[in-house]
């Protein structure tokens, strides 16, 4: 948490981190949100009251109700721990697995190089949504299942970044004198290697991040991601668009709450790569 | 110097080593999608027909799909039956999955084509139009629009297109699919909006990049040179920079085809078109294994031919990797 203060420092005093700090506001407020709604939300958010169904914005219901009158706002609310859980997830494993095989590809020579990245390769070549509905129709529709396979799509993004990176570090000067001193292989890469490519994969991570909470949304919204009666954003704008007629408002509200985390961690993405990687800076 | 032949060799010997990767990029697909399915816990059978099947009518299906048979001949009798043109019969329709494949290509080939069409029509000149005024207001407006765009999931902007141009203004309908044999035009607006949401997503994505890929080739010394000579600026921009900007972008318009795939399943879903997308959402819910085995396949046998078509193309525009 101490870079935080860091980065709003220098956010403030470039023109770019204007977007960087907008980013880490809506971030900000996605994360109070979620984290309000483990202790409060307005209503219980999957308690039905049939006399209040589609009811439009109002003093009672700010965000009005669904077609069950469960309320819209407490369930967004509850929608965003869902979000943020599928998209700590999806990063963590396609991170840690990522890393892992970029790294060992990074530092092993010849043919197990080889056979990995192009395992990578094959893996990358299925469409993610397509590989997403095989894996959770076949393995069961659910949130598990879904963060699941949004990770094994992330695997080789991070694995060919991870092995990129990591391929440009291993020739530094410090890394060189690491090994003269004596280091291992592994306590190399994890004391000098790994934290010098970190903010690559941090970035990452954030797009990422976003992008596993489009993912998690689509699937939620085919009805394999989050199940009944939980609430998900996706899920939410599946049972709207059946109403649509009658309550438009319910098909705006889910998908605003989608759109504007998703801006918000691409913002703060592109702000952390214009803050932690200046050769990018002046091209985003 | 290296003399024409010399390079000739090399190019072709690119084109080799790419197609042979190809070809096992193709083989370890096949034999994944193909092991997916048969690796998962239970018997395919069972899952097709579910729990309330008679022994009977399990032996039949089992007898019908082959799957007495070793693992390794079920996987040649499928290859077989791919390369020979005999897809086999879906189990929910009764009909050739063939002939299947063939109808809902037809919504979704158009679909996809005029997705990229919006996409690169709306991108490219937007993208221009924001690195010649950098840092201008026209640049920050069409930067706005890039961020909300790559942020909207398509399926969000198919929904608001439905509420907008079917359910308030009543000029298309809410969904569904005209048949191209019935009305032509007919067909093209049952796909102008399930195009549009695609594509205006990946319009985003296009102006970002030709913004970004336009702004370092103006940097380039080239383009000084250019200027340096006298050339009217619009020559400037269009015949060198342009030009040179465009190799990245049918880069990644190629790589974003995946991801345009993806995408039609599930906007196909919000528009209930009966595209490849949803017979491959459809039958994976429904266990009809054949036509899931063969659709998947086929998906993702696109996606790998149209990466290899980027590969070869950027080979092609940019003659320095020929040499590497």
């Amino acid at each position: 948490m101490v870079i935080l203060p860091t980065l709003i420092r220098s956010a403030r005093r470039s023109r770019k981190g204007v977007n960087l700090m907008l980013g880490i506001t809506l971030v900000g407020i996605v994360l109070i949100t979620a984290g309000i709604s483990w202790v409060y939300t307005p209503y219980d958010p999957i308690e039905m009251s049939i006399p209040e169904r589609l009811q439009g914005p109002s003093g009672a219901h700010l965000l009005g109700t669904d077609q069950y009158g469960r309320d819209v706002l407490s369930r967004i609310m509850q929608g965003a721990q869902n979000s943020l859980l599928v998209g700590i997830v999806a990063v963590g494993i396609g991170m840690t697995v990522g890393i892992f095989i970029g790294g060992w590809s990074a530092f092993s020579t010849g043919w197990s190089d080889e056979v990995l990245m192009r395992a990578m390769d094959i893996l990358y070549a299925f469409p993610a949504v397509l590989n997403a509905i095989l894996f959770v129709t076949l393995l069961g529709p659910g949130v598990i299942n879904a963060m699941i396979a949004i990770g094994i799509h992330n695997i080789p993004i991070f694995a060919r970044l991870a092995r990129g990176n990591i391929l440009a570090v291993r020739e530094e000067e410090y890394v060189m004198a690491a090994y003269a001193l004596g280091r291992g292989r592994w306590s190399t890469a994890s004391r000098h290697v790994l934290p010098n490519i970190l903010p690559a994969l941090i970035v990452q991570g954030t797009i990422q991040f976003a992008v596993a909470i489009l993912a998690e949304a689509g699937l939620s919204y085919l009805g394999l991601g989050t199940q009944l009666p939980y609430a998900s954003w996706g899920r939410m704008l599946r049972e709207a668009q059946i109403f649509m007629g009658t309550a438009p408002c319910l098909a705006l509200f889910p998908g605003l709450a989608i759109a504007l985390t998703v801006l918000g961690l691409n913002l703060l993405g592109d702000g952390l790569r214009d803050q932690l990687d200046p050769r990018l800076a002046n091209t985003g | 110097m290296m003399s024409e032949d010399n390079e000739g060799v090399l190019v072709l010997a690119y084109f080799g080593r790419r197609f042979i990767g190809f070809l096992v990029t193709l083989f370890v697909v096949s034999l994944l999608v193909f092991l997916v399915i048969r690796v998962i816990p239970g018997d395919p059978a069972q899952i097709m027909l579910g729990t309330e099947a008679t022994p009977e009518s399990l032996a039949a299906l089992r007898e019908r799909l082959g799957l007495n048979a070793p693992l390794y001949v079920q996987y040649f009798i499928w290859i077989d039956g791919l390369l020979s043109g005999a897809l086999g019969e879906s189990l929910r329709y009764g009909v050739p999955i063939g002939k299947l494949v063939a109808t809902r290509f037809a919504v979704t080939g158009p679909l996809a084509l005029l997705a990229i069409a919006i996409a690169l029509g709306l991108g490219i000149p937007l993208g221009i139009y924001a690195a010649i005024h950098r840092n201008r207001f026209g640049d920050y407006g069409i930067m706005v629009f890039s961020q909300l765009g790559l942020a909207v999931p398509s399926f969000w902007a198919g929904i608001l297109l439905i509420l907008l141009f079917a359910v308030r203004l009543r000029w298309f309908s809410a969904g569904g699919f005209v048949p191209w044999s019935e009305s032509v035009p007919g067909a093209m607006k049952s796909i102008l909006l399930p195009s549009l949401a695609l594509g205006v997503i990946h319009a985003a994505v296009v102006t970002r990049l030709t913004r970004s890929t336009m702004l370092e080739v103006m940097n380039q010394e080239y383009i000084r040179t250019a200027r340096g000579k006298g050339l009217v600026e619009r020559m400037v921009l269009y015949k060198h920079a342009l030009r040179n900007a465009l190799i990245p972008i049918v880069t990644v318009v190629g790589l974003q085809f995946a991801s345009l795939l993806g995408g039609t399943i599930i906007i196909e879903n919000v528009f209930y078109l009966p595209g490849l997308g949803r017979l491959a959402y459809q039958a994976i819910s429904h266990r009809d294994l054949p036509v899931v085995q063969d659709v998947v396949l086929l998906i993702t046998v696109m996606v790998v031919v149209m990466n290899l078509l980027v590969d070869l193309s950027y080979v092609l525009l940019d003659p320095r990797i020929r040499l590497e």
